[in-house]
Protein backbone atom coordinates (compact mmCIF):
# COMPACT_ATOMS: atom_id res chain seq x y z
CA UNK A 1 0.00 0.00 0.00
CA UNK A 2 1.53 3.32 -1.03
CA UNK A 3 1.88 5.86 1.78
CA UNK A 4 2.52 9.54 1.40
CA UNK A 5 6.00 10.57 2.57
CA UNK A 6 4.46 13.05 5.00
CA UNK A 7 2.44 10.31 6.67
CA UNK A 8 5.45 8.05 6.82
CA UNK A 9 7.46 10.85 8.44
CA UNK A 10 4.69 11.57 10.90
CA UNK A 11 4.44 7.89 11.82
CA UNK A 12 8.19 7.86 12.43
CA UNK A 13 7.94 11.07 14.48
CA UNK A 14 5.17 9.57 16.56
CA UNK A 15 7.46 6.81 17.74
CA UNK A 16 9.30 9.65 19.44
CA UNK A 17 12.80 8.33 18.87
CA UNK A 18 13.94 10.06 15.72
CA UNK A 19 13.07 13.65 16.73
CA UNK A 20 14.59 13.39 20.20
CA UNK A 21 17.89 14.71 21.39
CA UNK A 22 20.37 12.08 22.51
CA UNK A 23 20.95 11.43 26.22
CA UNK A 24 24.22 13.34 26.07
CA UNK A 25 22.70 16.42 24.41
CA UNK A 26 19.79 16.34 26.85
CA UNK A 27 22.15 16.09 29.81
CA UNK A 28 24.08 19.13 28.54
CA UNK A 29 20.78 21.00 28.07
CA UNK A 30 19.68 20.52 31.70
CA UNK A 31 23.12 21.18 33.17
CA UNK A 32 22.74 25.01 33.42
CA UNK A 33 19.42 24.59 35.24
CA UNK A 34 20.93 22.16 37.72
CA UNK A 35 23.91 24.48 38.22
CA UNK A 36 21.87 27.63 38.91
CA UNK A 37 19.44 25.75 41.17
CA UNK A 38 22.32 24.14 43.07
CA UNK A 39 24.01 27.51 43.67
CA UNK A 40 21.01 29.77 44.15
CA UNK A 41 18.37 27.48 45.58
CA UNK A 42 19.36 24.07 46.93
CA UNK A 43 22.61 25.06 48.63
CA UNK A 44 21.24 28.19 50.40
CA UNK A 45 18.07 26.40 51.55
CA UNK A 46 20.14 23.43 52.81
CA UNK A 47 22.38 25.84 54.74
CA UNK A 48 19.29 27.46 56.25
CA UNK A 49 17.84 24.10 57.31
CA UNK A 50 21.28 23.14 58.66
CA UNK A 51 21.41 26.33 60.72
CA UNK A 52 17.99 25.58 62.20
CA UNK A 53 19.34 22.22 63.42
CA UNK A 54 22.48 23.69 65.02
CA UNK A 55 22.77 23.34 68.82
CA UNK A 56 20.96 20.04 68.60
CA UNK A 57 17.70 21.60 67.51
CA UNK A 58 17.48 24.00 70.47
CA UNK A 59 15.57 26.50 68.30
CA UNK A 60 12.78 24.00 67.67
CA UNK A 61 12.54 23.32 71.41
CA UNK A 62 12.13 27.06 71.99
CA UNK A 63 9.44 27.24 69.32
CA UNK A 64 7.63 24.25 70.80
CA UNK A 65 7.67 25.66 74.32
CA UNK A 66 6.34 29.11 73.51
CA UNK A 67 2.64 29.10 72.60
CA UNK A 68 3.17 32.44 70.81
CA UNK A 69 4.96 30.76 67.89
CA UNK A 70 2.36 28.02 67.57
CA UNK A 71 -0.27 30.77 67.54
CA UNK A 72 1.50 32.54 64.65
CA UNK A 73 1.55 29.30 62.66
CA UNK A 74 -2.18 28.84 63.33
CA UNK A 75 -2.89 32.49 62.33
CA UNK A 76 -0.90 31.99 59.11
CA UNK A 77 -2.89 28.89 58.15
CA UNK A 78 -6.19 30.57 59.07
CA UNK A 79 -5.28 33.72 57.10
CA UNK A 80 -4.24 31.68 54.05
CA UNK A 81 -7.49 29.71 54.28
CA UNK A 82 -9.62 32.90 54.53
CA UNK A 83 -7.73 34.37 51.58
CA UNK A 84 -8.29 31.20 49.52
CA UNK A 85 -12.02 31.10 50.33
CA UNK A 86 -12.51 34.83 49.60
CA UNK A 87 -10.58 34.46 46.34
CA UNK A 88 -12.72 31.58 45.10
CA UNK A 89 -15.99 33.27 46.08
CA UNK A 90 -15.02 36.49 44.29
CA UNK A 91 -13.36 34.70 41.36
CA UNK A 92 -16.25 32.45 40.38
CA UNK A 93 -18.66 35.16 39.17
CA UNK A 94 -15.84 36.90 37.28
CA UNK A 95 -14.71 33.67 35.60
CA UNK A 96 -18.32 32.76 34.78
CA UNK A 97 -18.96 36.21 33.28
CA UNK A 98 -15.73 35.99 31.26
CA UNK A 99 -16.97 32.84 29.51
CA UNK A 100 -20.16 34.65 28.42
CA UNK A 101 -18.79 38.06 27.42
CA UNK A 102 -17.96 38.80 23.78
CA UNK A 103 -16.11 41.55 21.93
CA UNK A 104 -15.12 44.73 23.75
CA UNK A 105 -16.63 43.69 27.08
CA UNK A 106 -14.57 40.45 27.03
CA UNK A 107 -11.44 42.44 26.29
CA UNK A 108 -12.16 44.87 29.11
CA UNK A 109 -12.75 42.02 31.58
CA UNK A 110 -9.50 40.33 30.50
CA UNK A 111 -7.64 43.63 30.98
CA UNK A 112 -9.08 43.97 34.50
CA UNK A 113 -7.83 40.46 35.35
CA UNK A 114 -4.40 40.62 33.69
CA UNK A 115 -3.25 44.21 34.37
CA UNK A 116 -3.16 43.68 38.17
CA UNK A 117 -1.26 40.44 37.55
CA UNK A 118 1.48 42.47 35.83
CA UNK A 119 1.53 45.19 38.48
CA UNK A 120 4.09 44.53 41.21
CA UNK A 121 2.83 43.22 44.55
CA UNK A 122 4.60 46.12 46.23
CA UNK A 123 2.76 48.74 44.17
CA UNK A 124 -0.61 47.10 44.79
CA UNK A 125 0.07 46.91 48.54
CA UNK A 126 1.02 50.60 48.45
CA UNK A 127 -2.25 51.39 46.68
CA UNK A 128 -4.17 49.63 49.45
CA UNK A 129 -2.37 51.80 52.03
CA UNK A 130 -3.47 54.89 50.12
CA UNK A 131 -7.05 53.59 49.96
CA UNK A 132 -7.33 52.40 53.57
CA UNK A 133 -5.38 54.98 55.58
CA UNK A 134 -7.07 57.27 58.14
CA UNK A 135 -7.65 60.10 55.69
CA UNK A 136 -7.77 57.68 52.76
CA UNK A 137 -10.40 57.36 50.08
CA UNK A 138 -12.46 54.62 51.74
CA UNK A 139 -12.78 56.57 55.00
CA UNK A 140 -13.56 59.81 53.12
CA UNK A 141 -16.22 58.04 51.09
CA UNK A 142 -17.82 56.54 54.19
CA UNK A 143 -17.79 59.94 55.89
CA UNK A 144 -19.29 61.93 53.02
CA UNK A 145 -22.08 59.35 52.65
CA UNK A 146 -22.74 59.77 56.38
CA UNK A 147 -22.18 56.13 57.26
CA UNK A 148 -19.55 56.99 59.88
CA UNK A 149 -18.68 60.06 61.96
CA UNK A 150 -15.06 59.29 62.74
CA UNK A 151 -12.57 57.62 60.43
CA UNK A 152 -12.29 53.88 61.00
CA UNK A 153 -9.02 52.14 61.67
CA UNK A 154 -8.82 50.07 58.51
CA UNK A 155 -5.08 49.90 57.94
CA UNK A 156 -2.67 47.76 59.98
CA UNK A 157 -5.39 45.21 60.76
CA UNK A 158 -5.88 41.55 59.98
CA UNK A 159 -8.75 42.55 57.70
CA UNK A 160 -6.47 44.79 55.63
CA UNK A 161 -3.98 41.92 55.24
CA UNK A 162 -6.68 39.51 54.06
CA UNK A 163 -8.16 42.12 51.70
CA UNK A 164 -4.78 42.98 50.16
CA UNK A 165 -3.71 39.36 49.79
CA UNK A 166 -7.08 38.31 48.35
CA UNK A 167 -6.87 41.13 45.83
CA UNK A 168 -3.36 40.13 44.77
CA UNK A 169 -4.20 36.42 44.48
CA UNK A 170 -7.64 36.84 42.86
CA UNK A 171 -6.34 36.32 39.26
CA UNK A 172 -4.78 33.01 40.38
CA UNK A 173 -8.27 31.81 41.31
CA UNK A 174 -10.02 33.33 38.28
CA UNK A 175 -7.77 31.72 35.67
CA UNK A 176 -8.15 28.02 36.64
CA UNK A 177 -11.91 28.43 37.15
CA UNK A 178 -12.19 30.19 33.79
CA UNK A 179 -10.14 27.41 32.15
CA UNK A 180 -12.49 24.67 33.40
CA UNK A 181 -15.67 26.65 32.68
CA UNK A 182 -14.55 27.37 29.12
CA UNK A 183 -14.04 23.68 28.34
CA UNK A 184 -17.56 22.71 29.48
CA UNK A 185 -19.67 21.91 26.39
CA UNK A 186 -22.48 24.45 25.99
CA UNK A 187 -24.72 21.51 24.97
CA UNK A 188 -24.85 20.30 28.58
CA UNK A 189 -26.62 23.39 29.88
CA UNK A 190 -28.88 23.41 26.84
CA UNK A 191 -29.73 19.77 27.46
CA UNK A 192 -30.57 20.59 31.06
CA UNK A 193 -32.81 23.45 29.91
CA UNK A 194 -34.43 21.14 27.38
CA UNK A 195 -35.26 18.71 30.15
CA UNK A 196 -37.03 21.47 32.05
CA UNK A 197 -34.33 22.86 34.35
CA UNK A 198 -34.46 26.61 34.87
CA UNK A 199 -31.26 28.68 34.57
CA UNK A 200 -30.56 28.42 38.31
CA UNK A 201 -31.24 24.68 38.49
CA UNK A 202 -29.17 24.10 35.36
CA UNK A 203 -26.29 26.03 36.90
CA UNK A 204 -26.47 24.34 40.30
CA UNK A 205 -26.87 20.78 38.98
CA UNK A 206 -24.73 20.90 35.81
CA UNK A 207 -22.26 23.80 35.52
CA UNK A 208 -21.23 24.15 39.16
CA UNK A 209 -20.40 20.48 39.86
CA UNK A 210 -18.45 20.19 36.60
CA UNK A 211 -16.39 23.31 37.38
CA UNK A 212 -15.39 22.14 40.87
CA UNK A 213 -11.93 20.88 39.76
CA UNK A 214 -11.09 24.44 38.70
CA UNK A 215 -12.46 25.84 41.96
CA UNK A 216 -10.38 23.34 43.92
CA UNK A 217 -7.23 24.08 41.88
CA UNK A 218 -7.68 27.82 42.36
CA UNK A 219 -8.22 27.56 46.11
CA UNK A 220 -5.19 25.30 46.64
CA UNK A 221 -3.00 27.64 44.57
CA UNK A 222 -4.19 30.71 46.52
CA UNK A 223 -3.70 28.93 49.85
CA UNK A 224 -0.12 27.85 49.03
CA UNK A 225 0.90 31.27 47.70
CA UNK A 226 -0.74 33.04 50.66
CA UNK A 227 1.26 30.95 53.16
CA UNK A 228 4.52 32.64 52.18
CA UNK A 229 3.39 36.24 51.57
CA UNK A 230 5.75 38.77 53.08
CA UNK A 231 5.41 42.22 51.46
CA UNK A 232 1.64 42.61 51.87
CA UNK A 233 1.36 41.58 55.55
CA UNK A 234 4.53 43.57 56.34
CA UNK A 235 3.02 46.76 54.90
CA UNK A 236 -0.72 46.35 55.64
CA UNK A 237 -0.59 44.34 58.87
CA UNK A 238 -0.19 45.55 62.43
CA UNK A 239 1.48 44.06 65.48
CA UNK A 240 -1.65 42.01 66.12
CA UNK A 241 -1.55 40.31 62.73
CA UNK A 242 1.82 38.58 62.81
CA UNK A 243 2.25 35.83 60.21
CA UNK A 244 5.06 33.30 59.73
CA UNK A 245 6.69 35.40 57.01
CA UNK A 246 6.54 38.68 58.97
CA UNK A 247 7.81 36.87 62.07
CA UNK A 248 10.77 35.53 60.08
CA UNK A 249 11.38 39.04 58.78
CA UNK A 250 11.32 40.45 62.31
CA UNK A 251 13.70 37.77 63.64
CA UNK A 252 16.24 38.41 60.88
CA UNK A 253 16.02 42.18 60.38
CA UNK A 254 15.29 43.46 63.89
CA UNK A 255 16.22 40.78 66.43
CA UNK A 256 19.02 39.09 64.43
CA UNK A 257 18.07 35.71 65.92
CA UNK A 258 19.20 33.65 62.93
CA UNK A 259 18.82 30.12 64.36
CA UNK A 260 15.22 30.89 65.33
CA UNK A 261 14.50 32.50 61.94
CA UNK A 262 16.01 29.43 60.26
CA UNK A 263 13.78 27.11 62.29
CA UNK A 264 10.69 29.20 61.46
CA UNK A 265 11.67 29.21 57.77
CA UNK A 266 12.11 25.44 57.80
CA UNK A 267 8.66 25.00 59.33
CA UNK A 268 7.07 27.35 56.76
CA UNK A 269 8.89 25.54 53.94
CA UNK A 270 7.78 22.13 55.24
CA UNK A 271 4.14 23.19 55.56
CA UNK A 272 4.21 24.65 52.03
CA UNK A 273 5.89 21.62 50.44
CA UNK A 274 3.54 19.22 52.25
CA UNK A 275 0.51 21.13 50.99
CA UNK A 276 1.90 21.15 47.46
CA UNK A 277 2.68 17.43 47.64
CA UNK A 278 -0.74 16.44 48.95
CA UNK A 279 -2.56 18.58 46.37
CA UNK A 280 -0.04 18.20 43.51
CA UNK A 281 -2.73 16.97 41.08
CA UNK A 282 -4.87 20.06 41.70
CA UNK A 283 -1.91 22.41 41.36
CA UNK A 284 -0.69 20.96 38.07
CA UNK A 285 -4.24 21.31 36.79
CA UNK A 286 -4.35 25.03 37.53
CA UNK A 287 -3.70 26.76 34.24
CA UNK A 288 -3.25 29.93 36.25
CA UNK A 289 0.43 29.12 36.45
CA UNK A 290 0.92 29.76 32.78
CA UNK A 291 0.60 33.46 33.33
CA UNK A 292 1.78 33.67 36.89
CA UNK A 293 3.52 36.80 37.68
CA UNK B 1 -50.71 37.23 32.63
CA UNK B 2 -49.88 39.35 35.65
CA UNK B 3 -47.48 36.79 37.16
CA UNK B 4 -45.76 36.42 33.80
CA UNK B 5 -44.92 40.12 33.53
CA UNK B 6 -43.67 40.20 37.15
CA UNK B 7 -41.54 37.16 36.29
CA UNK B 8 -39.97 39.03 33.39
CA UNK B 9 -39.52 42.14 35.52
CA UNK B 10 -37.85 40.02 38.21
CA UNK B 11 -35.52 38.52 35.62
CA UNK B 12 -34.56 41.96 34.30
CA UNK B 13 -33.82 43.16 37.85
CA UNK B 14 -31.81 40.02 38.57
CA UNK B 15 -29.69 40.36 35.44
CA UNK B 16 -29.12 44.05 36.27
CA UNK B 17 -27.87 43.06 39.74
CA UNK B 18 -25.62 40.43 38.16
CA UNK B 19 -24.12 42.91 35.71
CA UNK B 20 -23.56 45.49 38.45
CA UNK B 21 -21.93 42.84 40.63
CA UNK B 22 -19.52 41.85 37.86
CA UNK B 23 -18.68 45.50 37.14
CA UNK B 24 -18.03 46.05 40.87
CA UNK B 25 -15.71 43.01 41.00
CA UNK B 26 -13.78 44.08 37.90
CA UNK B 27 -13.49 47.58 39.36
CA UNK B 28 -12.16 46.09 42.60
CA UNK B 29 -9.51 44.23 40.59
CA UNK B 30 -8.27 47.22 38.62
CA UNK B 31 -8.77 49.97 41.27
CA UNK B 32 -5.38 49.66 43.06
CA UNK B 33 -3.51 49.85 39.75
CA UNK B 34 -5.50 52.88 38.62
CA UNK B 35 -5.42 54.79 41.91
CA UNK B 36 -1.69 55.46 41.69
CA UNK B 37 -2.18 57.70 38.63
CA UNK B 38 -4.30 60.48 40.25
CA UNK B 39 -2.13 60.08 43.36
CA UNK B 40 1.02 60.82 41.34
CA UNK B 41 -0.28 64.05 39.76
CA UNK B 42 -2.20 65.49 42.72
CA UNK B 43 -0.74 68.53 44.49
CA UNK B 44 -1.75 67.30 47.94
CA UNK B 45 0.46 64.87 49.79
CA UNK B 46 -2.49 62.56 50.45
CA UNK B 47 -5.16 61.65 47.97
CA UNK B 48 -8.31 63.74 47.91
CA UNK B 49 -11.40 63.51 45.80
CA UNK B 50 -11.74 65.64 43.79
CA UNK B 51 -7.98 66.32 43.49
CA UNK B 52 -7.08 69.87 44.57
CA UNK B 53 -4.74 70.54 41.67
CA UNK B 54 -2.56 68.85 39.12
CA UNK B 55 1.23 68.82 39.12
CA UNK B 56 4.16 66.93 37.66
CA UNK B 57 6.38 67.78 40.65
CA UNK B 58 6.42 64.22 41.96
CA UNK B 59 7.71 62.95 38.61
CA UNK B 60 10.36 65.68 38.60
CA UNK B 61 11.33 64.67 42.14
CA UNK B 62 11.57 61.03 41.09
CA UNK B 63 13.76 61.69 38.04
CA UNK B 64 15.98 64.19 39.89
CA UNK B 65 16.55 62.14 43.02
CA UNK B 66 19.93 60.35 42.73
CA UNK B 67 18.76 57.68 45.19
CA UNK B 68 15.69 56.75 43.13
CA UNK B 69 17.65 56.93 39.89
CA UNK B 70 20.50 54.69 41.05
CA UNK B 71 17.97 52.18 42.40
CA UNK B 72 16.09 52.24 39.08
CA UNK B 73 19.25 51.74 37.00
CA UNK B 74 20.43 48.97 39.32
CA UNK B 75 17.06 47.21 38.95
CA UNK B 76 17.16 47.59 35.15
CA UNK B 77 20.69 46.18 35.00
CA UNK B 78 19.66 43.20 37.15
CA UNK B 79 16.49 42.67 35.11
CA UNK B 80 18.36 42.66 31.77
CA UNK B 81 21.02 40.26 33.06
CA UNK B 82 18.37 38.02 34.65
CA UNK B 83 16.28 38.08 31.48
CA UNK B 84 19.25 36.91 29.41
CA UNK B 85 20.34 34.20 31.89
CA UNK B 86 16.85 32.89 32.65
CA UNK B 87 15.84 32.81 28.98
CA UNK B 88 18.95 30.82 28.02
CA UNK B 89 18.70 28.37 30.93
CA UNK B 90 14.91 28.04 30.68
CA UNK B 91 14.91 27.42 26.92
CA UNK B 92 17.61 24.75 27.22
CA UNK B 93 15.64 23.10 30.04
CA UNK B 94 12.41 23.14 28.04
CA UNK B 95 14.18 21.57 25.03
CA UNK B 96 15.50 18.75 27.22
CA UNK B 97 12.11 18.27 28.92
CA UNK B 98 10.05 18.14 25.72
CA UNK B 99 12.45 16.71 23.12
CA UNK B 100 15.18 15.17 25.23
CA UNK B 101 15.98 11.67 26.35
CA UNK B 102 16.61 11.97 30.08
CA UNK B 103 15.62 10.00 33.17
CA UNK B 104 13.51 11.57 35.97
CA UNK B 105 11.73 13.93 33.56
CA UNK B 106 8.80 14.48 35.91
CA UNK B 107 11.11 15.25 38.80
CA UNK B 108 13.22 17.65 36.72
CA UNK B 109 10.10 19.46 35.51
CA UNK B 110 8.85 19.82 39.10
CA UNK B 111 12.30 20.98 40.21
CA UNK B 112 12.45 23.65 37.48
CA UNK B 113 9.10 25.05 38.70
CA UNK B 114 9.85 24.68 42.43
CA UNK B 115 11.13 28.27 42.98
CA UNK B 116 7.61 29.48 42.14
CA UNK B 117 6.02 27.57 45.03
CA UNK B 118 8.71 27.95 47.69
CA UNK B 119 7.95 30.99 49.89
CA UNK B 120 10.11 33.86 48.65
CA UNK B 121 10.91 34.89 52.21
CA UNK B 122 12.57 31.52 52.83
CA UNK B 123 14.66 31.92 49.68
CA UNK B 124 15.48 35.53 50.59
CA UNK B 125 16.67 34.62 54.10
CA UNK B 126 18.61 31.61 52.77
CA UNK B 127 20.34 33.67 50.08
CA UNK B 128 21.26 36.39 52.59
CA UNK B 129 22.73 33.71 54.83
CA UNK B 130 25.13 32.44 52.14
CA UNK B 131 25.71 35.78 50.36
CA UNK B 132 26.62 37.88 53.40
CA UNK B 133 29.93 36.11 54.24
CA UNK B 134 30.87 36.14 50.52
CA UNK B 135 30.14 39.88 50.25
CA UNK B 136 27.57 39.19 47.53
CA UNK B 137 24.72 41.16 49.12
CA UNK B 138 23.86 44.25 47.12
CA UNK B 139 25.93 43.01 44.17
CA UNK B 140 24.83 42.40 40.60
CA UNK B 141 26.13 38.80 40.82
CA UNK B 142 24.10 38.10 43.96
CA UNK B 143 20.89 39.49 42.45
CA UNK B 144 21.54 37.70 39.16
CA UNK B 145 21.76 34.34 40.96
CA UNK B 146 18.66 34.94 43.11
CA UNK B 147 16.50 36.41 40.37
CA UNK B 148 17.50 33.83 37.74
CA UNK B 149 16.30 31.09 40.09
CA UNK B 150 12.97 32.92 40.43
CA UNK B 151 12.62 33.77 36.71
CA UNK B 152 13.55 30.41 35.11
CA UNK B 153 10.11 28.81 35.76
CA UNK B 154 8.36 31.48 33.63
CA UNK B 155 10.60 30.68 30.65
CA UNK B 156 10.29 26.90 31.16
CA UNK B 157 6.47 27.21 31.15
CA UNK B 158 6.18 29.38 28.02
CA UNK B 159 8.85 27.55 25.98
CA UNK B 160 7.55 24.10 26.97
CA UNK B 161 4.08 25.15 25.79
CA UNK B 162 5.51 26.51 22.52
CA UNK B 163 7.57 23.36 21.87
CA UNK B 164 4.59 21.10 22.44
CA UNK B 165 2.79 22.90 19.61
CA UNK B 166 5.62 22.26 17.13
CA UNK B 167 4.99 19.15 15.04
CA UNK B 168 8.03 16.82 15.45
CA UNK B 169 7.48 15.75 11.82
CA UNK B 170 8.75 19.17 10.72
CA UNK B 171 12.06 18.59 12.51
CA UNK B 172 12.23 15.08 11.13
CA UNK B 173 11.65 16.35 7.60
CA UNK B 174 14.51 18.77 8.03
CA UNK B 175 16.82 16.00 9.29
CA UNK B 176 15.68 13.87 6.39
CA UNK B 177 16.61 16.60 3.93
CA UNK B 178 20.20 16.48 5.15
CA UNK B 179 20.27 19.18 7.83
CA UNK B 180 22.09 18.26 11.01
CA UNK B 181 20.65 18.63 14.53
CA UNK B 182 22.00 22.15 15.01
CA UNK B 183 20.80 23.38 11.60
CA UNK B 184 17.41 21.82 12.25
CA UNK B 185 17.21 23.55 15.61
CA UNK B 186 18.28 26.94 14.22
CA UNK B 187 16.17 26.92 11.05
CA UNK B 188 13.12 24.86 12.00
CA UNK B 189 12.61 24.60 15.76
CA UNK B 190 13.84 28.03 16.85
CA UNK B 191 11.68 30.14 14.49
CA UNK B 192 8.64 28.15 15.59
CA UNK B 193 9.22 28.60 19.31
CA UNK B 194 10.52 32.18 19.07
CA UNK B 195 7.23 33.77 20.27
CA UNK B 196 7.25 31.47 23.31
CA UNK B 197 10.88 32.34 24.09
CA UNK B 198 10.11 36.02 23.66
CA UNK B 199 7.14 36.07 26.03
CA UNK B 200 9.14 33.97 28.49
CA UNK B 201 11.90 36.60 28.30
CA UNK B 202 9.42 39.41 29.00
CA UNK B 203 8.00 37.54 32.00
CA UNK B 204 11.53 36.86 33.26
CA UNK B 205 12.43 40.55 32.93
CA UNK B 206 9.34 41.65 34.86
CA UNK B 207 9.74 38.86 37.44
CA UNK B 208 13.13 40.34 38.25
CA UNK B 209 12.23 44.02 38.02
CA UNK B 210 9.08 43.71 40.17
CA UNK B 211 10.56 41.22 42.64
CA UNK B 212 10.43 42.63 46.17
CA UNK B 213 10.86 39.94 48.85
CA UNK B 214 14.24 38.44 47.91
CA UNK B 215 15.44 41.93 46.91
CA UNK B 216 14.46 43.16 50.37
CA UNK B 217 16.84 40.67 52.00
CA UNK B 218 19.83 40.72 49.65
CA UNK B 219 19.96 44.50 49.09
CA UNK B 220 22.40 46.63 51.07
CA UNK B 221 23.11 50.33 51.50
CA UNK B 222 25.16 50.61 48.30
CA UNK B 223 23.20 48.18 46.19
CA UNK B 224 19.44 48.44 46.46
CA UNK B 225 16.76 47.78 43.88
CA UNK B 226 13.82 50.05 43.09
CA UNK B 227 11.51 47.69 44.98
CA UNK B 228 13.69 47.88 48.11
CA UNK B 229 13.82 51.68 47.81
CA UNK B 230 10.05 51.76 47.38
CA UNK B 231 9.51 49.50 50.40
CA UNK B 232 11.70 51.74 52.59
CA UNK B 233 9.88 54.88 51.45
CA UNK B 234 6.44 53.34 52.02
CA UNK B 235 7.50 52.27 55.51
CA UNK B 236 9.20 55.57 56.29
CA UNK B 237 7.38 58.45 54.59
CA UNK B 238 4.41 58.05 52.29
CA UNK B 239 5.26 60.72 49.69
CA UNK B 240 3.51 60.82 46.29
CA UNK B 241 6.97 60.29 44.74
CA UNK B 242 6.27 56.57 45.34
CA UNK B 243 3.11 56.95 43.25
CA UNK B 244 5.09 58.62 40.46
CA UNK B 245 7.71 55.85 40.55
CA UNK B 246 4.93 53.23 40.57
CA UNK B 247 3.15 54.83 37.62
CA UNK B 248 6.36 54.92 35.58
CA UNK B 249 7.00 51.25 36.41
CA UNK B 250 3.46 50.10 35.65
CA UNK B 251 3.24 52.01 32.35
CA UNK B 252 6.63 50.64 31.25
CA UNK B 253 5.65 47.08 32.24
CA UNK B 254 2.33 47.26 30.44
CA UNK B 255 3.98 48.68 27.32
CA UNK B 256 6.47 45.81 27.38
CA UNK B 257 3.70 43.21 27.80
CA UNK B 258 1.69 44.92 25.05
CA UNK B 259 4.61 44.75 22.60
CA UNK B 260 5.23 41.10 23.49
CA UNK B 261 1.55 40.28 22.98
CA UNK B 262 1.44 42.11 19.65
CA UNK B 263 4.58 40.44 18.33
CA UNK B 264 3.51 36.95 19.36
CA UNK B 265 -0.06 37.19 18.02
CA UNK B 266 1.28 38.67 14.77
CA UNK B 267 3.66 35.74 14.45
CA UNK B 268 0.94 33.22 15.27
CA UNK B 269 -1.52 34.55 12.71
CA UNK B 270 1.23 34.59 10.09
CA UNK B 271 2.13 30.94 10.71
CA UNK B 272 -1.53 30.01 10.69
CA UNK B 273 -2.02 31.78 7.41
CA UNK B 274 1.02 30.15 5.82
CA UNK B 275 -0.29 26.75 6.90
CA UNK B 276 -3.46 27.32 4.89
CA UNK B 277 -3.25 25.79 1.42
Amino acid sequence: MPRSPIRALRALADTGHASRYSSLTSAILVLPLLAILAIGFIYPVTELVGLSLSNGGASYLRLGRDPLYLGVLATTMATAASVAVSCVLLAYPVAYAMTRLRGGAALLAAACVFIPLWTSVLIRSYAWIVLLQRNGIVNELLRTTGLIDHPLKLLYTQGAVILGMAHILLPFAILPIYATLRTLPADLVRAAANLGAGPLRGFLLVTLPLSLPGVFAGSVLCFVLALGFYITPALLGGPGSMLMATLIGQQTVVLLDWPLAAALSTILLTVTLLTVFVFRKAISLSKGFQSVH
Amino acid sequence: MGTRSTDIKLQVILSCIQTLGIIALLFFLILPTLIIIPMSISTTAYLQFPPQGLTLDWYRAFFNDPDWMSATWFSLKIAFATCFAATTVGTMTALALVRGDIPFKGFLHALSLAPMIVPHIVLGVALYLVFAPLDLTGSLTGFLIGHTVLAVPFVVITVTAALQRVDPALELASLNCGANRLQTFLHVTLPNIAPGIFSGAVFAFLASFDEATVAFFISDVDGKTISRKMFEDIDFNLTPVIAAASTVTVVASLALIGIAQLLSTDKETRTQRSECP
